[in-house]
């Protein structure tokens, strides 16, 4: 219990120093404003999320090789956490987005294959509420999965070959060359935070799904008396 | 070796299974059909737009009428538990999904074949002349609509809401084969028609790279 309150103090105090950083310790973006400081929370939220489902995508082959009911709770624990990440991302970049290019949205590659990116993931855990037996539910959800996994960089291949009509600023979305240096530190720091603090949620829903567990097995213990 | 003897003869016993009713191929084409003129309604389909806009929306269909027409493949082995049948006579699981491919990515192709004349007629395009880019293009592309779709099927035959699951699970990751067969189906039907390499490389890669998953993971799909 005590881990569980420390590891969450860590992890919303690393985000609100991470904020702040944002806000108060780096440099106004010349061109955008204040708009820009969006960057710091949307940018590393992307990867927090990205990490999240690269280790949802272990966790699943993981279950498939190994088949330990833990596998099943990290992926799924993982996709939730993975598909929150890149809920905000979705949001906070057409906020971004809006006043800076003028529009809400372009199918450009990034943005196109993140959107799909996610919608692989809400099927995999919609495809989890319909299968109801637990391993069978676990197996199949993994090899989705996998698959889920392995299209994304072939998405990201066909559309930036064949759709990109973007506007040039898009440029500015990465943490490219010519960043600020205190401005690449507040970045890489809002990464660790995001980081630590995806960790802390994937840790909490792990606990949660493992409780669950023990639940069933007890109610199934029960009945058989 | 004996995998691939395996397929051939399961191959025979799907194209035979389909071929005495033919109820899953007509049905498709009529939807097809269906699909196709409905979608005309929203443009002007004579004008210059349809060289356009009619590849995607062929593409669009096709995909419509595979999210259906491969649903069938796994739920007609359960009727009469006919799957576990050819577990125990395979040796390699694979053998079943790679028999259940070929049938698929043959049905879908007479289909598209089929429909090919039709569309050209009612939207005013002629391939004539790049008939084996067009047929290349359709094999790459309802080849790997087949080999996602076939596994899926195995998914989602398992699941509940199963007739709203595969197509909701097997579109968005068919999307690049709808993004590139669109695109390079388009150049071919324009004005001054070319094939794009470039896309005939990344479909041939998506097949390969998804046959090579489904080889490696293939029987955990079918398990009990």
């Amino acid at each position: 219990m005590l881990r569980r309150i420390v590891f969450a103090v860590v992890a919303i105090g690393l985000v609100a120093c991470a904020t702040y950083a944002s806000f108060y310790v780096a440099p106004e973006e010349r061109t955008m404003g204040a708009i820009q400081r969006i960057f710091y929370f949307h940018a590393s939220t992307a990867w927090a999320g990205e990490t999240t489902f690269f280790v949802c995508f272990v966790a699943n082959l993981l279950y498939i090789w190994k088949r330990k009911p833990q596998y099943d709770w990290l992926g799924l624990a993982c996709a939730e956490v993975g598909a929150a990440c890149i809920t905000v991302v979705l949001v906070t970049g057409p906020i971004w987005a809006k006043p800076v290019w003028g529009i809400w949205w372009t199918w450009d590659a990034r943005l196109t294959s993140t959107f799909v990116l996610w919608i692989l993931y809400i099927c995999y855990l919609l495809l989890r509420t319909l299968l109801d037996e637990p391993e069978r539910r676990a197996l199949l959800s993994a090899l989705f999965g996998v698959f889920a996994f392995i299209d994304v960089p072939i998405v990201f291949g066909a559309i930036r070959w064949w759709r990109t009509q973007h506007p040039a600023p898009v440029i500015m979305g990465g943490p490219g060359s010519g960043l600020d240096p205190v401005m690449k530190k507040v970045f890489f720091f809002n990464v660790l935070a995001m980081h630590v603090f995806a960790g802390f949620l994937i840790a909490e829903r792990y606990y949660l799904e493992k409780t669950r567990h023990g639940v069933e097995l007890l109610q199934r213990e029960a009945e058989a008396r | 070796m004996a995998l691939l003897s395996n397929a051939a003869v399961l191959v025979g016993k799907e194209v035979r299974t389909e071929f005495r009713s033919r109820e899953l191929l007509s049905t498709t084409i009529v939807f097809v059909l269906v699909v196709v003129v409905v979608f005309s309604f929203t443009f002007d389909p004579t004008s210059s737009e349809s060289r356009r806009f009619g590849p995607g929306l062929l593409w669009m269909a096709f995909l419509f009428a595979a999210s259906l027409m491969l649903q069938p493949c796994f739920l007609r082995e359960q009727t009469a538990d006919t799957l576990t049948a050819l577990r125990l006579a395979v040796e390699d699981p694979f053998a079943i999904f790679l028999a259940k491919i070929a049938a698929n990515t043959l049905f879908l192709l007479l289909m598209e074949l089929l429909m090919l004349p039709v569309f050209a007629a009612l939207f005013n395009v002629s391939f004539a002349a790049q008939l084996p880019a067009i047929l290349l293009t359709f094999f790459l592309g309802s080849l790997g609509i087949s080999v996602v779709g076939t596994a899926l099927a195995a998914i989602s035959a398992q699941a509940r809401m199963r007739e709203l699951l595969l197509p909701l699970l097997l579109l968005p990751l068919l999307t690049p084969v709808l993004v590139v067969s669109t695109e390079v189906t388009i150049r071919l039907m324009q004005a001054e028609p070319y094939l794009e390499w470039r896309g005939i490389g990344l479909m041939a890669a998506f097949d390969a790279v998804f046959l090579t998953v489904l080889w490696l993971f293939g029987e955990y799909f079918l398990e009990e």
